[in-house]
């Protein structure tokens, strides 16, 4: 489904990623593990368009979408969950969920508004209030539902329990865990290595900016050098 | 009340409501891309003169009025795409002399195009006074305060009401999460001068009958509309609004109770007492819904 090829980015003279290769299959659920600057984010980034690339190449179900702007790649179905959940601070929790479906038309949304709220209750009780008001788990249940307010074929999730109590993060990976039994294609990138790689079919490791290795989820765990290094075994 | 102070607050609140829109021209451009436009004065130039000279072809000012907001906010749009998209990314001092340079140039094309001269449009509905309380009401005076009532209704409606409008407060709220959902925030800028310009430009019009008007009208009334949106918390419309109104009456009672050379300065007292005591405007943190 996704597929990235040699992919290098720069923030100015520094390099940020160098060389990444890597695959997502469709209805995968795929972790990104690697330590804080690894690159991680900057190539989720680059998936969604915000990031410039330097190098190497990017296609999406066939489609090459290097040159294509991010509100065409949000059109083709790539939707990410950024890092610290960016909602709409000022905003109503309502409209974050109502932008969250820009790019779509007609009355179906105004039925998905309702489904996420039956699905993150809290959201409900919370419609009219502006989004920057709740708690740090309630701005992460937003980005997720905002996010899948745009139906995404390719959901990136970008560090999605930082910041959060034990429970909450328990709570959104239950959740995340849900979009993977109903087929939703997920790119997880995280620190905490353990929670993504039990939930993970497949597992890449990255250090300063390329894969240093793969394998499957359970295969990741075992392995002595993601033991010692991200997982603090 | 004295039927002096009275007339004083008429036309504070007359000359206040064009600095409101002007200000709200400022706050809306200065949300959507973190650009202060000083070329929005002659956006309320362009309007007013392209309204003089279209009825001065003879056209009715029911369509000669549209037709010059529509030819502003035409103006606007290519500014930004022309002058202010191709710099995306450079420093805001960059962005702000840029802006700078378009007001010269906007100037120096309405020179060309329509002379130096002072115009004046005939007043909308005659200009038979109302006489209430002693002081004189201009049938226009009404004309302006209606209009401004109009628009800023208008706005919330957009901004509360529309995906667009929210679109555009999503954008300044959080950029990256504005394209991270799919919207195209180059547009959304292209959007804000559009808007922008057709706030100047109804502006504008409405004034023309009462101020006169001139290819350099822009300077000052740019200026005014400015020191309203810092008075009122730059992107603050709310603050806009009050911001214009203040600034307006300080211009009105200054020029009646001292002198009425006076008058242009208050709006920049006013600036510099509140850039160096109270950057953040009246409003400026108060709101939580920036416009």
């Amino acid at each position: 489904m996704l597929i990235i090829a040699d992919l290098t980015s720069h923030y100015g003279r520094v390099r940020a990623l160098s060389g990444i290769t890597l695959s997502v299959n469709e209805g995968e659920t795929v972790a990104l593990i690697g330590a804080n600057g690894a690159g991680k984010s900057t190539l989720l980034r680059a998936i969604s368009g915000v990031q410039e690339v330097s190098g190497g190449k990017m296609s999406f179900q066939g489609t090459d979408i290097r040159t294509k702007a991010p509100q065409e790649r949000v059109g083709l179905g790539i939707v990410q969950v950024p890092e610290g959940r960016q909602v709409f601070a000022s905003l109503s929790v309502e409209d974050n969920l109502r932008l969250g479906a820009y790019r779509r038309r007609g009355p179906s949304v105004a039925a998905d508004i309702v489904r996420m709220m039956e699905l993150f209750p809290v959201l409900h009780a919370r419609r009219h209030q502006a989004a920057g008001h709740l708690s740090g788990g309630q701005q992460q249940m937003l980005a997720l539902a905002r996010a899948l307010m745009a139906h995404p074929r390719l959901l990136l999730l970008d560090e999605p329990s930082m910041g959060l109590s034990p429970a909450l993060v328990w709570a959104v990976y239950q959740a995340i865990a849900d979009l993977k039994r109903q087929g939703t294609t997920i790119l997880l990138v995280e620190q905490n290595a353990h929670a993504a790689l039990s939930l993970a079919d497949r597992g890449y490791v990255i250090e300063t900016g390329a894969v240093v290795l793969t394998g499957t989820g359970a295969e990741l765990l075992k392995d002595d050098r993601v033991r010692a290094a991200y997982l603090g075994l | 009340m004295s039927s002096a102070f009275l007339q004083y607050l008429f036309s504070g609140l007359t000359i206040g409501s064009i600095y409101a829109l002007a200000g709200l021209g400022f706050s809306i451009i200065y949300n959507a891309s973190r650009v202060i436009n000083f070329a929005q004065g002659e956006f309320i130039m362009i309007g007013a003169m392209a309204t003089v000279s279209l009825t001065g072809l003879g056209l009715p000012l029911l369509a000669a009025a549209p037709l010059a907001v529509a030819a502003t906010v035409l103006v606007g749009v290519a500014v930004a795409k022309f002058a202010i998209t191709p710099a995306r990314g450079a420093s805001p001092v960059t962005l702000i002399i840029i802006t700078i340079g378009i007001s010269v140039f906007l100037r120096g094309a309405a020179q060309a195009l329509w002379g130096k001269g002072f115009h004046v449009l005939p007043p909308f509905s005659g200009d038979a006074p109302f006489v209430v309380l002693g002081a004189v009401l201009l049938p226009q005076s009404l004309w302006v305060l209606g209009t401004t009532l109009v628009v800023i209704a208008g706005l919330g409606w957009f901004f509360g009401r529309t995906l667009h409008g929210k679109a555009m407060l999503a954008t300044s709220c959080n950029p990256l999460a504005a394209q991270l959902v799919g919207i195209r925030v180059s547009g959304v800028v292209l959007g804000a001068f559009g808007l922008a310009a057709l706030l100047g430009a109804v502006g504008g019009i409405v004034m023309a009958p009462i101020t006169f008007t001139s290819a350099d009208a822009g300077i000052m009334l740019g200026l005014k509309g400015f020191s309203a949106a810092v008075l009122g918390g730059l992107g603050n419309g709310a603050g806009a609004v009050l911001g214009g109104l203040i600034v307006g009456m300080a211009e009105a009672m200054s020029a009646g109770y001292l002198s009425s050379s006076y008058k242009e300065a208050t709006a920049f007292a006013i600036i510099l007492f509140v850039l160096l005591f109270m950057p953040q405007g009246l409003l400026g943190r108060a709101g939580t819904e920036r416009v």
